[in-house]
């Protein structure tokens, strides 16, 4: 039996034993087992259509037909009251085109209880002060996907599930939103980011490798290497699958 | 459930239409444009006198249940609503959030074409005119309501637009427009009586026809009931889970 809560009596942040989801009749997670740790950034990496979306949503509670024992800040997940701790940032950009980024902001700090200074604040974080007057419609894709991750940050959430926050963005916001990261974990948030770019894979402290609905996978980027003589996270992937298709042919 | 959510939902609904110009405009002069049609085609005839409350009416209850369906399955499509879904807010909040925020847009639509049927077209009511608005926005939030708990229904813009006339048009056969209802056949004026545009024009052609709200009370509450269970069906429709 493994540790539910930390040596300090922090529950994890996430942790799945077992969990299986089906979509259209068809399980596209199956069996996943899963530790996310308290107060880290957690890279869920794996190809379009590994599942990592359909693990998200079941984490913050929205995604039907989940079966096994999913537990989120040490409570089933979908609780009630979890959802005062979530910061969710969806895959495409789910915010309001009609309204400006102002506007936006404060309707989601109206129902996260936040003040306007933290309107000020998430806006500052996301490096889209200049815009805040601006309507959605007219920003560009990576400046949407930037105003619903700022939508996440509102309030103080224990657990950010974040679905590819950082998929097209130019390599310096890129760089600036990790650095974003790694200081929310250092002032004790967890974080659980998906990327289908392997080399984010070094910015995260843990990486869950999924592909086909489970976890390939879960360790330390140097964990992982020296498990399997790989050079980069990509070639610990590939050798996985290897490994993985291997032991399944034998 | 909390009054500042709900409210939160409306503001933010009519910020939305606050930047949509074209629609606000549609939406108040489009039933302008029809009415006085209709004006000038039976000039110097009662028709306008007779069936104009029933046409300021209906106004509200097409329009309203059109915006909303959109508007709502742009939310599901979006991404927008799933995310609210991971927040604190109630499903109750988001639905009369929305009824709310059509509620105001409606009665700036019923005043707007009252005003102009009144003034404009020369429309003489013999009944309250004021009954005649409360109606009309009675009708708009019906309209929201079926609206919202429709758009369940529709997984895609083509299913929204259709749910239109799937709702809206059978009501209009069997609600004692087309044909006095105690002349249907028997199955179909008990068909009608379950439907709610029967009560709102039954409502509006008594105030046509100068009665005043004693006369009208009975159908203007079961117009209440309706949107009451409207909005009942609309919250419950509302997943927080979806596959």
């Amino acid at each position: 039996m493994r540790k539910k809560v930390d040596a300090d009596g922090t529950p994890a942040a996430v942790r799945a034993r077992g969990v299986r989801v089906e979509r259209g009749g068809r399980p596209v997670v199956d069996g996943l087992d899963l530790t996310v740790p308290a107060r880290q950034v957690v890279g869920l990496l794996g190809p379009s259509g590994s599942g990592k979306t359909t693990l998200m949503r079941a984490v913050v509670g929205v995604q039907a037909h989940v079966t096994g024992d999913l537990q989120v800040l040490g409570r089933p997940a979908g609780s009630p009251d979890l959802r005062r701790r979530l910061g969710y940032m969806t895959q495409s950009a789910s915010v309001y085109v009609d309204l400006t980024v102002a506007e936006n902001l404060r309707y989601a700090a109206a129902i996260q209880g936040a003040g306007r200074d933290d309107v000020a604040r998430v806006l500052d974080e996301v490096d889209l002060t200049g815009h805040a007057r601006q309507l959605v419609s007219t920003l560009s894709g990576g400046e949407r996907s930037r105003v619903s991750l700022a939508m996440a940050l509102l309030g103080a959430p224990d657990l950010l599930v974040l679905d590819e926050p950082t998929v097209g963005l130019d390599p310096v916001l890129r760089r600036s939103l990790w650095d974003l990261f790694a200081r929310l974990r250092d002032a004790g948030r967890s974080l659980l980011v998906s990327s289908h770019v392997m080399d984010e894979a070094s910015r995260c402290d843990r990486l869950v490798l999924m592909r086909d609905g489970a976890v390939l996978a879960e360790g330390t980027l140097g964990e992982l290497l020296v498990r399997t003589g790989a050079t980069d996270a990509e070639g610990a992937f590939l050798a996985l699958v290897d490994a993985a298709q291997a032991a399944g042919a034998a | 459930m909390s009054a500042a959510w709900m409210l939160a939902t409306t503001q933010r609904v009519l910020a939305q239409l606050r930047h949509d110009h074209r629609t606000v405009a549609l939406v108040l002069l489009l039933p302008c444009l029809l009415l006085g049609l209709v004006a000038w085609m039976f000039d110097g005839t009662d028709v306008l006198d007779r069936f104009g409350p029933v046409l300021v009416g209906f106004f509200p209850l097409l329009v309203m249940f059109l915006v909303t369906s959109v508007a709502t399955l742009r939310e599901r499509t979006t991404g927008t609503l799933e995310r609210l879904m991971t927040m604190p807010i109630g499903k109750a909040d988001v639905v009369l959030g929305y009824a709310l925020a059509f509620a105001v847009l409606a009665t700036g639509q019923a005043l707007v074409v009252v005003g102009f049927a009144t003034w404009v077209c020369g429309m003489d009511v013999a009944g309250p005119v004021g009954l005649m608005v409360v109606v009309a926005v009675l009708n708009a939030v019906l309209g929201s309501a079926l609206g919202l708990a429709g758009s369940a229904l529709a997984r895609t813009e083509f299913q929204a637009v259709q749910l239109m006339p799937a709702v809206i048009l059978p009501q209009v056969v069997t609600c004692g427009l087309l044909m006095p209802r105690d002349q249907m056949p028997e199955v179909l004026e008990w068909v009608s009586r379950g439907l709610p545009l029967t009560y709102a024009v039954d409502a509006m052609q008594h105030i046509a026809a100068g009665s005043g709200w004693a006369d009208v009370r009975g159908a203007v509450g079961a117009m209440a009931l309706f949107v009451v269970g409207a909005l009942a069906l609309g919250v419950a429709t509302l997943r927080r889970r979806t596959p």
